[in-house]
C-alpha cells in the first residue's frame, strides 16, 4: 500500500494526495519520499499536466517525520554514519528541489509546472517544509490546525530546507520565533506572519487551490531566491540591515541556551553560513550541520525522552493489561489546599465530576475559589472561553466532609503531610466510600505501604504524586505500595491518562523518585552555601548544565520551613547514619533569622515588598564562612549534576524505578533535569559510563562518601553496558 | 641584534568623529600622507629614503582600504620606492606599527615610518564586519559580548562603582586641559592644514574641561538596555563569569574614549641612520609585547601585556618613570593601576583617550608620542605605553630615553 496517490483532471491539474494507510495522522518516512518523487516526476512528464496541487486525504496535512527513525538515523546509517545521514539529507532535498523547480529550465527560469499545497489542517516539520518548496501555500482554516516547525522542541532543526527557506522567505528576525522557539500558529497567525499565501473554507480549499494552479500554468513560477536580483529580508550578516540582527542572534541563543542545546546552535550557524551563498550551497550547508547534529546524542537522547517515552508511558505501556478497564466518573479530593484545589481543576477540565472536600465547607469553598482564580487567568489570556469556564467549574463540587465520596471511583487525599493526620484521614474516607473506589494519597515523602495500613483495603490503596503548581506540571508518579493491586495501578493509570498527564510507575521507598533525586541536589546546593560558595555561582552552575531554575530559588519557592521540615523527619528517621548535618546547619540558620522563602519575602534571595526576587541575599559568616578563593565552576556543576544521577541510579538499583526510560522522563518532566541530556541515565550514556565512574571517584575523594559510584553504575562501567 | 631608536613623533590633533567635527571633511588618506610629509620634512630625509611605512588602520574599508599604507606613500612626497603596509590590531595598530616598525630595524633595517590613521567620521567603526561577532560557531563559542559590556564586566569583577569611573573620567579631562594651556604637548602636535595652508584643524576638538561629576552623574549607562533586554548579552557574559550575580552598567559617553578622526606617525630608526645624518636618537625602543587574553572580559590584556614587556626589559613598575595606559573605558585604567598598586601620578598624567578621544588605528603612536613629550619635559627616562585591544588582546611598548 502507498502513502500517496495521484489523479489528473479533465483540465491538466494534478493532484498528488497523501494519505497514509490506516493512521489517523500523515507521518514522512524515506521510502514514502520516493514514491512522492515518483508520482511528481510522473505529473512534471505528463503533458497533458499543467500543474499540481499536493494536498492531504485527512483532516490534517501531515504531523511531521517519522521521529522513532529520526533517533535512530544515526545507529541505522551504516559504518560511516555521517557519510549515510548526509546523502540521504541531500536525497530528500533533491526531492523538494525537484518541486520547487516544478520542472523549468534552470537557466531561464522558464516552462516550470506551478505547485499549489492545500494544507486541509495542521501541517508540521516535514507537513510544512514540502509546502515551502512549493509556489504557493493554501491551508484550510480549519479548528485547531496548527502550521510551522516544532523541531527545535525535540532538539533538532528543520533539515528538508525547511530552515534556509523560512529565512528567505521571511529574514532571519521573522523566523526566528518559528525556528528557534518552534511556534505553531493557527492559519490566520501563519497568514498574517506569512507562513502560508492564502487560507480558504476547508470544503473551498482544493478548488482554490485548482484554480490558481490554472492560472498560474504557463506563467513564471520561480521562487524570489531562484531570480536574478533577489535580496534577502531583514539583511545578510554582512550587510547594515542584517549585521545587527545577526549579532543578536548569536547572543540570544547563547543565552537562552546556556550554550547547552546543540540543535539552536547548529541551526543558527546554517543559517549564517547559508545566509552568504546561493541557495543550492545554503541547502548543503544545512545538511553539513544537521549530520553534525545528529551525530551529537543529545537530539536522540531528547526525541527518546521528550517523545517516543513520554508517548509510551502516556499510551499506557505500565499499565496491567489484564486489568478490566474502569473509568472514574466521580474523583473525591479530600484537601483544599494548593495541591488538593490543583487536581479538582485538571481533574474537572477532563470531564471528571469532583467533590472537593476539607474540614469545613468554608475551607473547601476556598478550594474550589483556587481553582476558579486559574481558570480567570487563562480566560484573560484568551486560553479557555467562558463557556468552557464555566463548564468545568460546574463539575467541581465544594464538600463540608467526605460523606459526600460514597459514590466516588477514585479518592486522592492531598491533606497536611503528618503521618498520623494522614492515617486518620485515610481511615475516615475508607468509611465513607463504597467497596469499588481506590483511594490514594498524594504524599511526597511519606512511604505508602505505610499509610495502607489505615485504608480498609490496602490492595485498593496506592500513591498519586502531583507536582506543584499542578495545572502545570505534567509528571505524575504512580506509586505502587507493597499490596498495591494491579487493578489499583491501571485505574490510576487510566485516571492520569485522561487528565493528560505523563505517568511513571514507580515502587514504594522513601520519598519515591522524583523527591528522592530532587533533594540530594537543593542539598547539595545548601551545603555549598555552608562551604562559602558564592550563590551566584551556583545559581549560574546549575543553569549551565541545563536546569531551568536555580537550585536556591527552588528552594525558596517550596521553602525553607518545609527543607527544614524534611530535614527533621529524615534525621529522625535514619538516625546515627543521617549524612546532611552540614546542610542543616545552613537551614536551621536560616530558619533562626526568619528566612523562610519566597513566601516569607526573604530566602536565599531578597525580595521586594510585592514578593518579586530583587537578588541574592549575601548569607552572613556564620552560616557561610567567607572563603579566599572559588571552586573550579566545573567543579561546582559536576556536583549539582552528579547530586541528581547518582540518586537516580540509586532509585534504579534499590527497585524503586523499574527501568531508566521512566527515570528519565521523570527527571525532565518531574523536576526539570537538563532536557538537552534526555535525563539522567541518557546522560550516562551519553557521557560514557568510565568518565561518570571517574568523576565520581574524584568528587568521592574531595567532598565525601555519597558521590561514591553506586554498585549498579560501577557494574555497567565493568561490563560495558549502556542504560539504553 | 641591531637597537631600535624613534627619531621623531608627530601627531595631529583629533577632531570630533561626527559630520560635523573639524576632520570631516579630510580624506584618510591626505591626512596620512600629511603625517608622512610632515616627519620627512622636520627631519631632512630626502625621498625614497625609509625602507617601509608600517600604518595601523582598523577599518579598512572604502577609502581605508586597498593598503592606504602604500596609497598614503603615493600621495605624500616620500618617494614611490617606498612600500607601505596597513596593519590592524584594533585599538593597538599604531603602537603595533611602531613594535613591527622596529623588529625590521632591530632585523638590519634602517628607517621606517609608522603611525596609524583611523577617521571615525568619515568610515564608521564595525562596517568592515567582524566574524566574532556575527558567525555563532565563533561567538557562541567565545562568549562574544560587545566591548562596552566587556569594560563593564571588569568594572564588576574588580569592583569598580559608577563613581570610581565618573571620578577618573573627570581627572582625563582636568588633566588633558592643563596639559594643552600649559603647553605640554609642544611641537608634536601638528595642525592640519588644507592645499592652500590654510588651517583646518589645530587643537584636539572633542575635550570638555569643564566636565564635572554631577554633570557626568545625570548619564545614562550606554551598554544596560543591550545587557539586560535585546538581545541580553549580560546572560552570555555570566555563562563566562558564572559566579557574577548581575553585571553591573557603568560606562556611558562621558567615561569611555571618545570618537574621534586623527592620525601619528613615528621616525623609527638605527643607531647608524642618525648618525649618519646627523639626527639625534630620543629613546630607545627597550621592550615589546603583545598577547592574547579571554575574548570576553576582552579588555583585560593590558595587564599581561606589561608584564611580558617589563619582563623582557629586566625591569619592575618600580623602573617606569611614566605610564600611559589608553582610556578605552575608565574601568581598564583602574584596573590597570589596581593589578599594579599605582597611584595617579605617573598614570596618563596629561589626561588621554577619554577627554581627546581614541582614533582607533592612530592611538597607539599617539600615546607613544605623548609619553616621550612628558619623558622630556620632565627630564625622566622611561615610559610604558600599553593598550587594550578588541577580541581579547594587549600590546606594550617600553621606551627609554637616550
Amino acid at each position: 500500500m502507498s502513502d500517496f496517490r495521484s489523479s489528473v483532471d479533465a483540465e491538466g491539474v494534478a493532484t498528488i494526495t497523501w494519505d497514509v494507510p490506516g493512521a489517523r495522522m500523515n507521518v514522512m518516512t524515506a521510502a514514502a519520499f520516493s514514491e512522492l518523487e515518483e508520482l511528481f516526476d510522473a505529473a512534471i512528464a505528463d503533458d497533458r499536466v499543467k500543474g499540481v496541487v499536493i494536498t492531504s486525504g485527512k483532516k490534517d496535512f501531515a504531523g511531521g517525520m517519522d521521529l522513532n527513525a529520526l533517533s535512530e538515523m544515526s545507529r541505522s546509517a551504516g559504518e560511516e554514519p555521517a557519510h549515510g545521514i548526509f546523502d540521504e539529507v541531500m536525497r530528500i532535498h533533491g526531492i523538494l528541489r525537484k518541486i520547487e523547480r516544478g520542472g523549468m529550465d534552470p537557466a531561464s527560469l522558464e516552462g516550470g509546472k506551478p505547485v499549489a499545497a492545500a494544507l486541509t489542517g495542521t501541517a508540521m516539520g516535514i507537513g510544512y517544509e514540502i509546502p515551502l518548496a512549493c509556489h504557493r501555500v493554501f491551508c484550510a482554516d480549519s479548528p485547531g490546525a496548527r502550521v510551522g516547525l516544532p523541531e527545535i522542541r525535540v532538539g533538532l532543526f528543520p533539515a528538508a530546507g525547511g530552515t534556509t527557506r523560512l529565512v528567505r522567505k521571511l529574514g532571519l528576525f521573522a523566523a526566528s520565533p518559528f525556528l528557534f522557539r518552534g511556534k505553531t500558529p493557527d492559519p490566520k497567525a501563519a497568514l498574517a506572519a506569512g507562513l502560508v499565501d492564502e487560507i480558504a473554507a476547508p470544503e473551498a480549499l482544493l478548488e482554490t487551490a485548482r484554480k490558481w494552479v490554472l492560472a498560474a500554468a504557463g506563467k513564471p513560477v520561480a521562487k524570489p531566491w531562484d531570480r536574478r536580483g533577489y535580496r534577502m529580508p531583514g539583511g545578510r550578516p554582512y550587510d547594515k540591515e542584517g549585521f545587527p540582527v545577526f549579532l543578536g542572534a548569536s547572543s540570544m541563543v547563547n543565552a537562552e541556551t546556556q550554550g547547552v542545546y546543540p540543535a539552536a546552535k547548529a541551526m543558527l550557524s546554517a543559517v549564517y553560513e547559508g545566509a552568504q551563498v546561493p541557495f543550492d550551497a545554503a541547502l548543503r550547508i544545512e545538511a553539513r550541520w544537521f549530520t553534525k547534529l545528529l551525530m551529537d546524542p543529545s537530539p536522540s537522547a531528547m526525541i527518546r525522552t521528550l517523545f517516543v517515552s513520554k508517548k509510551a508511558l502516556e499510551k499506557g505501556e505500565r499499565r496491567p493489561a489484564s486489568a478490566p478497564r474502569r473509568e472514574v466518573r466521580r474523583l473525591g479530593v479530600l484537601g483544599a489546599g494548593m495541591m488538593g484545589s490543583g487536581i479538582a481543576l485538571v481533574s474537572a477540565r477532563a470531564g471528571i465530576d469532583v467533590s472537593l472536600a476539607d474540614q469545613d465547607l468554608d475551607r473547601a469553598a476556598a478550594g474550589k475559589a483556587a481553582a476558579e482564580r486559574i481558570l480567570a487567568g487563562e480566560a484573560k489570556r484568551g486560553r479557555i472561553g467562558a463557556e468552557r469556564m464555566a463548564e468545568t467549574l460546574s463539575r467541581i463540587r465544594a464538600e463540608p466532609d467526605c460523606s459526600a465520596f460514597a459514590d466516588c471511583d477514585l479518592v486522592i487525599e492531598a491533606v497536611f503531610e503528618d503521618p498520623a493526620v494522614k492515617a486518620d484521614m485515610i481511615s475516615r474516607v475508607g468509611a465513607a466510600v463504597g467497596g469499588q473506589c481506590v483511594v490514594a494519597t498524594n504524599t511526597s515523602t511519606l512511604p505508602v505501604t505505610g499509610l495502607a495500613d489505615a485504608a480498609p483495603d490496602p490492595g485498593r490503596f496506592l500513591g498519586i504524586h502531583f507536582f506543584s503548581p499542578v495545572h502545570k506540571m505534567l509528571l505524575v508518579e504512580v506509586i505502587r505500595g507493597r499490596k498495591t493491586s494491579d487493578d489499583a495501578v491501571a485505574l490510576a493509570l487510566d485516571y492520569v491518562s485522561r487528565i493528560r498527564k505523563t505517568p511513571i510507575v514507580v515502587n514504594d521507598g522513601r520519598f519515591f523518585y522524583a523527591n528522592r533525586c530532587v533533594i540530594p541536589y537543593l542539598n547539595e546546593a545548601i551545603r555549598m552555601v555552608g562551604e562559602g560558595v558564592g550563590p551566584a555561582l551556583i545559581e549560574n552552575c546549575a543553569k549551565r548544565v541545563g536546569m531551568p531554575v536555580g537550585p536556591l530559588q527552588l528552594v525558596d519557592e517550596t521553602s525553607i520551613e518545609l527543607a527544614a521540615s524534611i530535614a527533621k523527619a529524615s534525621r529522625s528517621a535514619m538516625g546515627a547514619a543521617y549524612p546532611d548535618d552540614d546542610v542543616d546547619a545552613v537551614v536551621f540558620g536560616m530558619v533562626e533569622l526568619g528566612r523562610l522563602g519566597r513566601k516569607a519575602r526573604a530566602g536565599f534571595y531578597e525580595y521586594d515588598d510585592s514578593g518579586k526576587r530583587v537578588g541574592l541575599w549575601r548569607p552572613p559568616d556564620a552560616i557561610a564562612p567567607s572563603r579566599a578563593v572559588q571552586p573550579d565552576p566545573a567543579e561546582v556543576r559536576e556536583r549539582l549534576l552528579m547530586a541528581q544521577v547518582l540518586a537516580a541510579v540509586r532509585a534504579l538499583e534499590e527497585g524503586v524505578l523499574d527501568n531508566p526510560k521512566e527515570g528519565d522522563v521523570g527527571a525532565v518532566f518531574g523536576w526539570g533535569f537538563a532536557p538537552w541530556s534526555g535525563g539522567p541515565f541518557s546522560w550516562l550514556d551519553a557521557t560514557g559510563t568510565s568518565r561518570a565512574v571517574e568523576i565520581c571517584s574524584r568528587l568521592a575523594a574531595r567532598h565525601g562518601e555519597r558521590f561514591r559510584a553506586p554498585e549498579l553504575l560501577a557494574a555497567r562501567e565493568r561490563e560495558r553496558r549502556r542504560f539504553h | 641584534m641591531n637597537e631600535a631608536f624613534i627619531y621623531d613623533a608627530v601627531r595631529t590633533p583629533r577632531g570630533k568623529g561626527r559630520k560635523d567635527g573639524a576632520l570631516h571633511e579630510v580624506t584618510a588618506v591626505s591626512l596620512s600622507a600629511r603625517m608622512l610629509d610632515s616627519v620627512a620634512e622636520r627631519n631632512g630625509l630626502e625621498a625614497d629614503l625609509v625602507d617601509d611605512v608600517v600604518w595601523g588602520n582598523v577599518t579598512q574599508v572604502a577609502e581605508q582600504g586597498g593598503c592606504l599604507a602604500r596609497a598614503a606613500v603615493l600621495m605624500s612626497g616620500i618617494g614611490e620606492r617606498v612600500p607601505g603596509v596597513s596593519i590592524n590590531r584594533f585599538c593597538a595598530s599604531g603602537l603595533e606599527a611602531v613594535n613591527m616598525a622596529s623588529c625590521q630595524i632591530m632585523g638590519g633595517g634602517t628607517a621606517c615610518i609608522a603611525g596609524g590613521v583611523e577617521m571615525m567620521s568619515r568610515v564608521p567603526m564595525g562596517s568592515d564586519g567582524a566574524a566574532i561577532a556575527v558567525d555563532p560557531l565563533l561567538a557562541m563559542g567565545s562568549h562574544f559580548v560587545p566591548q562596552g559590556i566587556s569594560a563593564d564586566i571588569i568594572a564588576t569583577e574588580f569592583g569598580f562603582s559608577r563613581k570610581d569611573c565618573d571620578r577618573y573620567a573627570v581627572e582625563s579631562q582636568k588633566r588633558a586641559a592643563a596639559a594643552w594651556s600649559e603647553g605640554r604637548f609642544g611641537s608634536s602636535v601638528v595642525p592640519v592644514a588644507d592645499q592652500n595652508g590654510l588651517t583646518i584643524l589645530d587643537r584636539d576638538e572633542h575635550m570638555r574641561p569643564d566636565t564635572t561629576l554631577e554633570g557626568l552623574g545625570e548619564l545614562k549607562p550606554s551598554f544596560q538596555d543591550i545587557g539586560e533586554n535585546m538581545p541580553g548579552f549580560d546572560k552570555v557574559a555570566l555563562i563566562k563569569y558564572p559566579h557574577l550575580e548581575r553585571i553591573q552598567h557603568v560606562h556611558h559617553a562621558g567615561n569611555s574614549s571618545g570618537v574621534v578622526d586623527g592620525a601619528a606617525a613615528v621616525l623609527v630608526a638605527s643607531r647608524d641612520f642618525g648618525w649618519d645624518r646627523g639626527l639625534t636618537p630620543k629613546a630607545r625602543v627597550a621592550a615589546m609585547s603583545k598577547t592574547g587574553s579571554d575574548p570576553t572580559i576582552m579588555l583585560t590584556g593590558p595587564v599581561p601585556a606589561a608584564r611580558m614587556a617589563l619582563d623582557a626589559a629586566r625591569m619592575t613598575v618600580a623602573d617606569i618613570d611614566l605610564f600611559e595606559v589608553n582610556e578605552a573605558f575608565s574601568s581598564v585604567v583602574l584596573r590597570f593601576m589596581q593589578a599594579f598598586d599605582l597611584g595617579p601620578e605617573r598614570v596618563n598624567v596629561n589626561g588621554g583617550a577619554i577627554a581627546m578621544g581614541h582614533p582607533l588605528g592612530a592611538t597607539g603612536a599617539m600615546l607613544l608620542g605623548t609619553a616621550l613629550d612628558e619623558l622630556e619635559r620632565t627630564g625622566k627616562s622611561t615610559a610604558l605605553v600599553v593598550l587594550c585591544v578588541a577580541a581579547g588582546m594587549g600590546a606594550a611598548t617600553i621606551i627609554e630615553r637616550v
